[in-house]
């Protein structure tokens, strides 16, 4: 069976699992973005603890994906939920890793003069150290997707969304004529996933980051 | 010093950093009167920034008080104390991602002005610091030359107004052309503004050229000297203030010095109308105690040097010897004349007043004098201070 026939039959399933896979690590980006940039401005100021909480993610980066998903099944059971916890703790690395980057490489010079001019500790943060880094934050947040997107097909194994569904489904009928078509359709559909969301969010850096730091 | 409370006291101002033997700053008393710039300079690691920043309490005392206008500011709220305030550091620290006219804007942002009144104080302010606003106002930092953005530091300093401005090394990143032009636009706009200005540079020629009084500092920010740039100059209080001004202390006087600003008189020079005739000019220089006569038009401009010899060869005075190739303004200092005698013919320099009209020359003489004459005075003021000391009034 061609890749064409195999779309033809089944464009509707494949189309279905793409925009679940797309909502699944929209999801999961958007809940690493924020617990990531809160984490990141709660410790950036001490080296201690840009340490710690470094360390920390980075053990957790280290556990492979497949154990992860096992460990969440136990605790929330299978579904949507164990996979986007799942994803969200993998894209926390990147963006809490860049947000640090990001407000400690603000030039000195620039806080101090904000300081001298009288912000206070919260505008000095939102109108001049965050901006600053937001085309940091932005390139760890790509990272994070691009990364997700692959991690995300291993979440079918605990019945969760996406494009996994179809790999294991092939993987299943190994030996059968639709086999190889159905496992090159889920891996063309991941990548474009993948180019897609990495395309789109390089566009909203581009088009959101101020003139002056172009 | 001044009448009534001065715009800043320092009372035993004192930093301490834990696991050092020294304070960095040791108890300083200082008063800072209103509308003057006054200038910490010494070398590096005097404490003069730390000082500065204490000021503002970028850094926080460990003892002592912080004066502003009367009321003791150590404890109030820090940064509503710095929003009264202007603040320039060497580095400028512009927002790179606000354009020129957000720059300028945020202080009266915080303070929440209204947006009329904010863009109408942005306009005014790139006027004052020599930047078209139509041009400027919604470029970016990055977008403007080193200058132009010190010039915007300055204007976003001055933005609310604020009574003082605290500056550190505002122009010490520039290139040496750029800085004088920079100090020269500032005394200009210092001049209509008057606020009170704390300045600090390690730079005693700057420190000489934009203070109207100086404190030298030494280690632990102690005070060797407090005093106007004249009377530094003219009496060093001790070995370290004379070591700290260096070699060429005369010549930085000269510089320091105007010539309308002399006592002695400005030498008068042998003079001819260009309408005298030559036996009458040959008469008026063999009776003169100059070997040249200065030649005026009509408007008293001084054209020509005639000597004897010129007169015997011509018949007409306009065309007789040499050209007065250059002149001083009587607002020059003494540095530009003494540059001017040295290389003009005779030895002197020719000076006019803003029309160009001959008021005088200057000789060696005269700078000489008056180097005199400043000496003279400093001494007789130390006189009059031990008097006063020994016997109050």
């Amino acid at each position: 069976m061609s890749v064409a026939d195999y779309l033809a039959r089944r464009w509707d399933t494949v189309l279905e699992l793409t925009i679940e896979h797309l909502i699944a690590v929209a999801l999961a980006i958007g809940i690493a973005t924020v617990l990531g940039v809160l984490l990141a401005v709660l410790v950036y100021r001490s080296d201690r603890s840009v340490a710690l909480s470094l360390v920390s993610i980075n053990v957790l980066f280290t556990v492979p994906a497949l154990a992860f998903f096992s460990i969440l099944v136990i605790l929330v059971g299978l579904g949507w939920t164990s996979a986007i916890t799942v994803l969200a703790i993998y894209a926390l690395l990147p963006i809490v890793r860049n947000t640090i980057t990001g407000l400690r490489e603000v030039d000195p010079a620039i806080v101090r003069a904000a300081t001298g001019m009288g912000m206070s500790r919260w505008a000095r943060l939102f109108r001049v150290e965050l901006p600053l880094a937001y085309p940091v934050i932005m390139s760890g947040i790509r990272v994070s997707t691009v990364l997700i997107v692959g991690i995300a097909t291993i979440g079918a194994y605990v019945a969760g969304p996406g494009l996994g569904a179809e790999l294991f489904g092939g993987l299943a009928a190994l030996g059968t004529a639709r086999a190889p078509a159905q496992i090159t359709v889920g891996t063309g559909a991941v990548v474009l996933v993948a180019l897609l969301l990495d395309a789109v969010l390089a566009l909203i850096t581009r088009v959101t980051t101020p003139r002056g730091l172009r | 010093m001044t009448q009534g409370e001065p715009m800043i006291r320092l009372d035993e101002l004192t930093k301490r950093y834990p696991g050092q033997e020294a304070p960095a700053v040791d108890a300083v008393d200082l008063d800072i009167p209103e509308g003057e710039i006054v200038i910490l300079v010494g070398p590096s690691g005097c404490g003069k920034t730390t000082t500065l920043e204490m000021i503002n309490r970028l850094i926080e005392p460990t003892s002592g008080r912080i004066f502003l206008q009367g009321e003791d500011v150590t404890h109030v709220d820090a940064d509503q104390l710095r929003r009264r305030m202007g603040y320039v550091i060497q580095q400028i620290g512009l927002f790179p991602h606000q354009t020129i006219a957000q720059n300028i804007a945020t202080v009266p942002r915080m303070l929440d002005w209204d947006s009329t009144r904010i863009s109408n104080r942005v306009d005014e302010l790139l006027d004052l610091v020599g930047l078209d606003p139509e041009r400027y106002r919604d470029r970016f930092p990055k977008e403007m030359s080193g200058g132009q953005r010190q010039r915007v530091g300055v204007a976003r300093a001055m933005a609310a107004d604020p009574p003082v401005m605290l500056m550190d090394e505002p122009f010490g990143a520039t290139d040496p052309i750029t800085r004088e032009r920079l100090q020269n636009e500032f005394l200009h706009i210092q001049e209509d503004i008057r606020k009170t200005i704390v300045f600090v540079t390690h730079d005693i020629d700057e420190a000489i050229k934009m203070g109207d009084r100086i404190a030298i500092l030494q280690e632990g920010s102690r005070i060797a000297q407090y005093d106007t740039p004249e009377n530094i100059l003219s009496d060093p209080a001790d070995e370290f203030v004379e070591q700290f001004l260096g070699s060429g202390i005369v010549l930085k006087r000269l510089n320091l010095t105007r010539i309308t600003d002399i006592d002695v008189a400005v030498a008068e020079w042998p003079t001819v109308a260009v309408d005298t005739d030559v036996d009458a000019a040959r008469r008026a220089l063999r009776e003169a105690d100059q070997s040249h006569l200065l030649l005026l038009d009509g408007d008293r401009r001084p054209q020509r040097w005639i000597g004897m010899r010129d007169l015997e060869h011509h018949r007409e005075l306009s065309s007789a010897g040499t050209a007065v190739e250059a002149t001083i303004d009587q607002r020059a200092t003494l540095n530009d004349a003494l540059q001017e005698m040295l290389v003009s013919a005779n030895g002197v320099a020719v000076v006019v007043d803003r029309s160009g009209a001959y008021t005088g020359t200057v000789d060696l003489d005269t700078v000489t004098a008056a180097i005199r004459e400043m000496r003279t005075a400093a001494v007789q003021r130390d006189r009059a201070q031990v008097h006063s000391e020994r016997d109050p009034a």
